[in-house]
């Protein structure tokens, strides 16, 4: 047991929850943009995916790690396209349309992978990680925390700046009247269609680049249904989170611990068997739920399609 | 002559079941109050859908400046300088006063409070409003809400303001406070719409009426005719084109209008027995925006209305829901025929007799996706007769609501339709139809005829009297004092979360009543 404190234990369990923890962070942002606006968007999973995809193939064909987030964001936005055209435009239900789109998106994906890389997996070169000056040099945490992606830090600084934008701007108002009353918003000479549109791709691009970041940083190579219900965490985040992107920043944080430890046992040698060791994230999505589900606070019109003048 | 700011001309507006509107054209004037009347159901809140962009008429056209136009969204609209304020507050629960009074800014700027708290603290001195603008509008009563709605449409409209029944839930000030709003508005030479169920309202605010029946345009006044008539020959002639030959009758007339508005009938109130409801020291946690309650005491006798008085937002709201029992007290208990009731929830409570309407008609009164039907059996669902072992017997339920719906004149294309497509009036039907129903000992009344058109008012009115004098202890909240003078047997009055002082109905009450609405002890 006493390698459970060593110093590199620690520093590996933490950073594997970082690692962890950054794409369910994006895609828990991207949900909550949807959700505020009034969409739930099951799709996420498959815009993850097929992010995931895109991201890796770019990255694989140009050897940039940044080229490969832009076209992971682009991946998972095309998707959202679909769910905007779909549920949006023409009001399909969005539960229906989103368990299709992540069905539709792990198929597709691997058919892509297969013809493309046959049955080998290819991997990319180590990611080049950012130290940050002065705060890397803290023991422990140092190598843990402030020695990743870029990407990280910005998935950190989009907290605020979401935290920013639901609170202090004319799209955050928008944002949370398409969710609260479409009506009133479009009385107001907001388009709700337009509004939700936007949410919606945003939600795609930002789980898309956290599709990415599981495939190129994350493993280093793409695999099939390699997301393995991250966007649906994410959904979870982002409905246990209230709209407050800190929130789903402590629950990423959170699940990323819990999915860190199943790697960092099996690393420390501890004698539990791998199959109990990799339930713990979903039993802690069950242990989560179950205390605070009772709180969540839905937006009224989360999944309603707007039609106006009706009644 | 010059040219309408705006005018509909054939306009014709279908839905399944009804005809909306039938091939109406009317014209609206720079400097103008034109008031459209019109009994529940009669197609005004669809008229003003088509000019606010909510709904495309399906033949006819709009004119702006004499130029055919499309309304294609309220965007539109409101970029044509129209401004409306909708019959159902159409505000962001979860947002604050002032941002949803931002709301519908340009995106890309910066949302900037400073300018929009000047412009909102002009707007609630020109409607002698007191409103803190950082509450949730979600809070607020619907008097309020109401007011911040109007605020709204001043805020955006600038050519043409379209205010869809936006006294009915205002005091007899606050209505004043529009009204001198509204003239202002015109003499600066804005075009306004005002659709109201008041004829004292239409006669002294409106320059031109016209009436509406059935989606038809069947009567109108211009003002060269208007200027020479009488009040009195205003309304009667308003009166004879809303309902034709039905209220012919001098007599009818006279209470349609409530001419004879102190027709209060002195009924006979039996104090010398226990109350049927004894309230004392109720007081309820506050909540921001909403005022609570601060002590409330009274006694209620069975046969007896009482009426209480004052501004929307002086704590009436969670008066009628912790009475209700659907908000909890901080102190103070509850008395039933003597037993106290302050623990027991809602549906204990209705067992033992206690009825509440709602002011919110649409939301905590009704269920707008299910059906009048369902609707009108709401608060029994599961409970036999017309739930037998937990199975709906939809044949008992339909029966009862086509009894209900030609009872209470509740104009619906079938008993199948969702309660939501009704005109506002008809859903306020449902509601009372629903409560007045059922076997009651206590009914607690909130605002119970807001939206109801002059022949419903007086037939909820008269109905409200013949369940008192079979027995039922009533209470009616309302911000119309007319209608509490007209049936209450005495008056309260709330105020900051007080009643203060209840008077009874008779010689010189107003003045009374109005004295306890400025804060001073009852006389
Ligand atoms: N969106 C809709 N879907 C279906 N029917 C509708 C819709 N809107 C209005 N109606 C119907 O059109 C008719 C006219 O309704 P409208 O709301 O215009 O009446 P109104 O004159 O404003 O009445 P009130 O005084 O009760 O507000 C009603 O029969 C109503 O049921
Ligand atoms: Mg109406």
């Amino acid at each position: 047991m006493d390698s459970l404190l060593t110093e590199a234990f620690l520093t590996s369990l933490l950073f594997g929850a970082v690692t962890a923890g950054v794409p369910l962070l994006l895609a828990g942002l991207g949900e909550q943009v949807s959700e505020k606006a009034g969409v739930l968007n099951i799709g996420i999973e498959g815009m993850m995916l097929f992010g995931a995809y895109a991201g890796f193939v770019a990255a694989y064909c140009s050897g940039s790690f940044a080229l490969g987030f832009v076209a992971g964001g682009i991946g998972g936005a095309l998707v959202a396209a679909l769910v905007v055209l779909l549920c949006i435009r023409y009001g399909l239900n969005q539960i229906v349309i989103g368990i299709a789109v992540t069905l539709g998106m792990e198929g597709l994906t691997a058919l892509l992978h297969y013809f493309q890389f046959s049955r080998t997996y290819p991997r990319l070169d180590l990611a080049p990680a950012w130290a940050l000056p002065l705060l890397s040099d803290i023991p422990v945490l140092g190598r843990a925390l402030f020695t990743h992606n870029p990407i990280v830090y910005l998935a950190v600084l989009l907290v605020i700046a979401l935290g920013w934008l639901f609170r202090a701007t004319y799209i955050g108002l928008n944002l949370e009247a398409a969710g609260n009353k479409p009506a009133a918003l479009d009385a107001a000479g907001v388009s709700v269609v337009k509004t939700r549109a936007f949410a919606v791709l945003a939600t795609g691009f930002l789980s898309g680049i956290g599709g990415a970041y599981m495939a190129n940083i994350g493993a280093g190579l793409f695999v099939p249904f390699m997301t393995g219900g991250a966007g649906f965490i994410g959904i979870v985040l982002a409905m246990l989170a209230r709209g407050r992107p800190v929130w789903v920043l402590l629950g990423a944080a959170l699940f990323g611990i819990s999915l860190a430890m199943t790697t960092a046992l099996q690393v420390a040698g501890i004698n539990i068997p791998t199959d109990v060791v990799q339930m713990l994230p979903f039993a802690m999505v069950m242990l989560v739920l179950v205390i605070f589900a009772r709180h969540s606070v839905l937006p009224p019109a989360l999944g309603l399609p707007y039609v106006r003048g009706e009644r | 002559m010059a040219v309408p700011v705006a005018a509909v001309r054939n306009v014709t507006k279908r839905f399944p079941g009804v005809v909306a509107n039938d091939g109406v054209s009317l014209e609206f004037n720079a400097g103008e109050i034109h008031v459209l009347l019109g009994e529940n159901g009669a197609g005004k809140s669809t008229l003003i859908g088509i000019l606010a962009g909510m709904q495309q008429p399906d033949e006819g056209e709009i004119l702006i400046g004499g130029r055919p136009v499309r309304i294609t969204s309220p965007r539109a609209s409101l970029e044509l300088g129209i401004g409306t304020v909708f019959q159902h507050v159409l505000l962001v629960p979860s947002l604050t006063v002032i941002e949803n009074l931002m709301l519908g800014g340009p995106w890309w700027r910066n949302l900037l409070r400073g300018p929009a708290l000047a412009r909102f603290r002009e707007l609630s001195q020109l409607l002698g409003v007191e409103i803190d603008p950082d509450a949730q509008v979600g809070r607020l009563s619907l008097g309020e809400q109401q007011q911040v709605e109007i605020m709204r449409a001043l805020w955006r409209g600038e050519k043409v303001l379209i205010l869809d029944e936006p006294t009915s839930m205002l005091t007899p000030q606050g209505v004043k406070d529009l009204g001198a709003v509204m003239k202002r508005l015109r003499d600066k030479g804005v075009a306004l719409i005002l659709i109201t169920h008041k004829l004292v309202e239409a006669y002294e605010l409106g320059d031109r009426i016209s009436v509406l029946r059935l989606g038809r345009l069947v009567g109108a006044l211009p003002p060269e005719r208007k200027r020479a008539m009488s009040e009195q020959e205003v309304t009667d002639a308003v009166i004879e084109m809303m309902f034709g030959t039905v209220a012919q009758h001098e007599r009818d007339a006279e209470i349609l209008v409530g001419r004879g508005r102190r027709t209060h009938r002195a009924r006979h109130v039996d104090r010398a027995g226990p109350p049927r409801l004894q309230a004392r020291g109720l007081a309820t946690q506050a909540t921001r925006g909403a005022c609570p309650l601060r002590g409330v005491d009274f006694d209620l006798w069975p046969g007896e209305v009482l009426g209480i008085a004052g501004v929307d937002g002086n704590g009436q709201k969670h008066l009628a829901e912790m009475l209700a029992g659907q908000r909890a007290a901080a102190s103070g208990t509850i008395l039933l025929d003597g037993r106290d009731i302050t623990a027991d929830a809602v549906p204990e409570r209705r067992r033992r007799g206690v009825r509440y309407v709602t002011d919110e008609r649409l939301g905590e009164g009704t269920v707008g996706a299910f059906s009048v039907a369902t609707n009108l059996v709401l608060k029994e669902i599961g409970a036999p007769p017309f739930f037998r072992r937990g199975v709906s017997d939809w044949d008992h339920i339909h029966d009862h609501a086509r009894a209900l719906i030609k009872r209470n004149d509740i104009r619906t294309p079938s008993e199948k339709t969702p309660v939501a497509k009704l005109s506002g009036g008809n859903i306020q039907k449902v509601l009372l139809a629903r409560e007045l129903n059922a076997e009651a000992g206590v009914v607690i009344f909130n605002k119970p005829t807001y939206g109801l058109d002059l022949q419903n008012t007086r037939l909820a009115h008269e109905r409200i009297l013949a369940g008192a004098d079979q027995g039922l202890a009533t209470i009616v909240i309302s911000t119309d004092l007319d209608e509490l003078l007209e049936i209450s047997d005495r008056i309260g009055v709330m105020f900051q979360g007080h009643l203060a002082g209840i008077v009874e109905n008779g010689p010189d009450v107003e003045r009374k009543v109005g004295l306890l609405m400025t804060g001073a002890k009852a006389a």
